[in-house]
């Protein structure tokens, strides 16, 4: 592709699309060379969505952002974001990342070193705008002008820009074509987090424009304050879904199942992504299995927000982040609990246990602990009796963002799969150094429009290189296949990814947590815990 | 002339410390921010390190004690500083033209080090510096001299030429970043042209550093030289008001940022700090924000949107 769009493209009028991406534009996959297919045709944005969203950036759209019907509303939006723009940079209103933002932004020195490490960059065949500087670009531009008072000296040496709101509407959607995943953080020489722009762009439009995907605020972090959890299960309805699970597991692994609920001094509050509850149940069962087997003590909480462990304000919203914590720290203090473990949710992690983490002062700093490193324990030590010979089949490993570079959680998970699963092979690269899956910082549960066919064709297009790439000796569909994600987005996402470019059905590649592997090698499970069916 | 020579030295060599550390105390003076630490982080233990391992993999962190390795940091920090390691493994083509440009930057501020510490001792001593002592500390400067400003002369010709050249570079670079780096090009070959140039007899940078120290205008300097020196003064203090202060940037964007996994446990400096700023009053006018400038970040925290506002005990 020679993308010749320009930083002041961003500026143009309303109604021009920037970007239009063909299937030839995009890099390609390994298994286009055997069969030249690489998935679904892209649905356009119909002309009526086009009509009535600003959605002028690229193929698609993740905000739905109305069109402003006359020029004073126009004006007044773009007064709005530049009231934000301000307050991004003052202490009482952004004390949470200001330092960070002003090394970033008076800093970088645009070398485009971030850019070869961004996965949506480069899968898109290397689009301009995707570019992780291109956004950061406008941004700087945009504090040196306004927030700075920069006059025609600043434009001359910082860069002039035009602010206007189409591309302030622009800037809004490109903010959600960035997955946080801060690879091209890791390799900026001076230290420049171009994620961390995108992040807080993002809450400069949700603080004080009220701009956020509706996956993500309605009917996402406001759910949750609102019922409990971003899926809407209330603590009744969670709890009856819970016993149905514990039916369902005792009668598949032949072990008699139970989850303890509310339980008062447990050693452990387990909070799990409420999402596996409704999309793979049998994650917070092989927990359950797991547990009791090992003679955990251990409960799951029915409090508001406790039984969910989600927390959507990472990736926009500082305020979001810090009440649904505050939820999470109040209600394991209430439970006087030892600790609280995070189940399979790499954002959720992260949130609770680095974010959020100087926030909860006092009595409220709760000990906190990945699951990772309780499942190391029990497996290693010997809590359990395995048989390695229940997974002989291929397994890789995908590394949650936010668990692994975001955390410097690594090994515990490889300590389990190396002896657990005899065909264990690496992704490249991995560790800290991996790829997102695609679905970071939100998308994996943003569907609006054709926003499932972006995610699935371009942010999440190199996890699918790298899955094909690590199961290339065994892609013959009678081998099946298992990708191990031990986070619940990213599963949905590579869930999505799989599923949009067929890969179980022509080669058998399934996708399922960490737990489950585990359970699936425990002696004393009836055989067969992980159904080879696509789910 | 020669007074106002050393007049313009002086003050740049001023304006440039000032103008640094006030951009190091204003970025050590922000707040506190969340934690937002980036894996590696080399202060771990040398096995985690070398994978990216952190204390969240040890069972019950928070009862062992932090390990924390100052040497683990300038494992890291020397080889990234000298050798802009992180650019050589991320962005070879670049690195060949910066590198050289940086490491030439490095060389000649380590040469005025020691022309500084030779006109020093001199100084204190009242007579030139002889004997082994000096002709090593002579050939030492004199050698850093030159190399470094070939290096860096060379090094800021081939970035320009990139900036100039290369299409991802381009389009963002801006009228001012041609004219840091023709800065450089003029400066430093002034400099050097003047230094190869001048009369014999008249002075050289020892001298005029000695001359600067005594305060002693009798030196004089060749004109050519003279601009070359006046020239890279102004430039000297121009670096640290641009983003070309990236060296003073660059300790906190790693200390204090990616490197920056201190947990709040029993870290009174950070709760005394957070404390504070969960009484600042934010101003941000989202409807669920229940912002405005009246309740406190602490307050905003506690406020459940969707249950009326109210606050949570």
């Amino acid at each position: 592709m020679k993308d010749k769009t320009r930083l002041s493209d961003l500026s143009r009028p309303s109604g021009e699309q920037l970007l239009h991406l063909d299937p030839e534009d995009l890099q390609p996959l390994p298994m286009s060379r055997d069969d030249g297919s690489s998935g679904r045709a892209w649905a356009p944005l119909s002309q009526q969505v086009r009509d009535r969203y600003e959605c002028d950036l690229d193929d698609t759209c993740a905000l739905s952002l109305p069109r402003p019907k006359t020029p004073e509303q126009e004006r007044e939006l773009v007064g709005q974001f530049l009231a934000g723009l301000e307050k991004l940079f003052t202490r009482e209103n952004n004390w949470t990342f200001l330092q960070p933002l002003l090394l970033t932004v008076e800093h970088c020195a645009r070398c485009q070193t971030c850019s070869d490490a961004c996965h949506v960059y480069e899968s898109s065949g290397r689009a301009e705008i995707y570019r992780p500087t291109y956004r950061s670009e406008v941004f700087r531009r945009l504090y040196y002008k306004h927030v700075k008072g920069g006059g025609l000296l600043s434009a001359w040496q910082h860069g002039a820009i035009d602010l206007t709101w189409s591309m302030v509407a622009r800037l809004a959607e490109l903010a959600y074509r960035c997955n946080l995943c801060r690879r091209c953080a890791q390799t900026c020489p001076i230290g420049a987090d171009n994620g961390l722009v995108t992040h807080e762009i993002r809450k400069l439009f949700s603080q004080e424009m009220g701009i956020a995907p509706k996956e993500l605020h309605e009917s996402g972090s406001m759910l949750q304050l609102k019922s409990g959890s971003s899926t809407g299960m209330n603590a009744r309805a969670v709890r009856d879904n819970v016993q149905f699970i514990d039916e369902e597991m005792s009668e598949k692994t032949g072990l008699a199942v139970e989850t303890p609920w509310d339980v008062e001094g447990a050693d452990i509050l387990l909070i799990h992504n409420a999402g596996e509850v409704l999309a793979w149940p049998e994650n917070p069962g092989a927990f359950a299995v797991l547990l009791n087997a090992a003679g955990v003590s251990w409960t799951l909480s029915s409090e508001l927000a406790a039984y969910d462990a989600v927390n959507y304000g990472v990736w926009y919203d500082d305020a979001q982040l810090a009440r649904v914590a505050l939820m999470h720290a109040q209600v394991a203090k209430k439970l006087k609990v030892g600790k609280i473990v995070m189940g399979e949710c790499g954002h959720a992690h992260k949130a609770l246990f680095v974010i959020a983490d100087r926030i909860l002062t006092g009595d409220l700093n709760i000990p906190r602990e990945s699951c990772l490193t309780l499942l190391r324990d029990i497996v290693v030590g010997g809590r359990v009796k395995l048989d390695p010979s229940r997974n002989d089949f291929p397994v890789t490993l995908h590394d949650p963002c936010n668990m692994v570079r975001l955390m410097g959680i690594v090994e515990p998970q490889r300590e389990i799969l190396r002896r657990i699963c005899p065909q264990f092979r690496e992704m490249h690269p991995h560790g800290v150094d991996n790829y997102c899956c695609g679905g970071g910082s939100g998308f994996a549960i943003m569907s609006g429009h054709n926003f499932q066919d972006w995610r699935a064709q371009v942010s999440g297009r190199k996890k699918i290189e790298q899955i094909l790439n690590a199961f290339a000796e065994c892609l013959d569909p009678s081998r099946p296949k298992y990708v191990c994600a031990p986070c619940s987005n990213c599963k949905g996402q590579i869930r999505d990814a799989l599923n949009y470019h067929d890969l179980w059905e022509k080669h058998r590649i399934l996708y399922g947590g960490l737990v489950e592997l585990i359970v699936n090698a425990m002696e004393d499970v009836t055989p067969g815990f992980i159904e080879w069916e696509w789910r | 002339m020669t007074v106002v020579l050393y007049l313009v030295i002086a003050a740049a060599v001023l304006a440039f410390v000032v103008a640094s550390l006030e951009r190091a105390v204003r970025y050590a003076r922000a707040p506190l921010h969340l934690r937002w630490e980036l894996y590696p982080v080399p202060h771990e233990k040398p096995a985690r390190v070398a994978y990216g391992g952190s204390y969240f993999e040890t069972s019950e962190w928070w009862k062992v004690p932090r390990h924390f390795s100052l040497i683990g940091e300038l494992r890291f920090m020397v080889p990234e500083i000298l050798f802009l390691k992180a650019l050589r493994e991320n962005n070879r083509p670049l690195w060949f033209r910066s590198f050289p440009f940086h490491f030439g930057l490095y060389l000649l501020t380590g040469s005025c080090g020691l022309i500084l510490l030779t006109a020093g001792l001199s100084v204190l001593q009242g007579r030139p510096i002889s004997g082994v002592v000096g002709t090593l500390l002579r050939e030492t400067y004199t050698l850093g001299g030159v190399s470094g400003l070939v290096l860096a002369l060379v090094g800021a010709a081939a970035l320009l030429h990139r900036r100039l050249t290369a299409p991802d570079l381009r389009s963002y670079t801006t009228p001012g970043d041609i004219l840091n780096l023709l800065f450089f090009l003029v400066a430093f070959g002034l400099l050097g042209v003047g230094y190869l140039l001048r009369p014999e007899g008249s002075a050289g940078v020892l001298t005029i550093v000695t001359g600067i120290l005594r305060w002693d205008p009798t030196p004089q300097v060749a004109p050519v030289f003279a601009a070359g020196l006046v020239v890279t003064s102004v430039l000297t203090a121009y670096i640290p008001l641009t983003h070309m202060s990236h060296f003073v940037a660059k300790y906190f964007t790693y200390h204090s940022v990616r490197w920056d996994d201190a947990p709040l446990r029993d870290n009174r400096r950070i709760a005394a700090a957070f404390a504070e700023y969960l009484t600042y009053r934010p101003t941000w006018s989202a409807p669920h924000m229940k912002a405005g400038g009246a309740t406190t970040w602490a307050e905003v925290a506690a406020t459940n949107p969707k249950v009326g506002g109210e606050k949570r005990s």
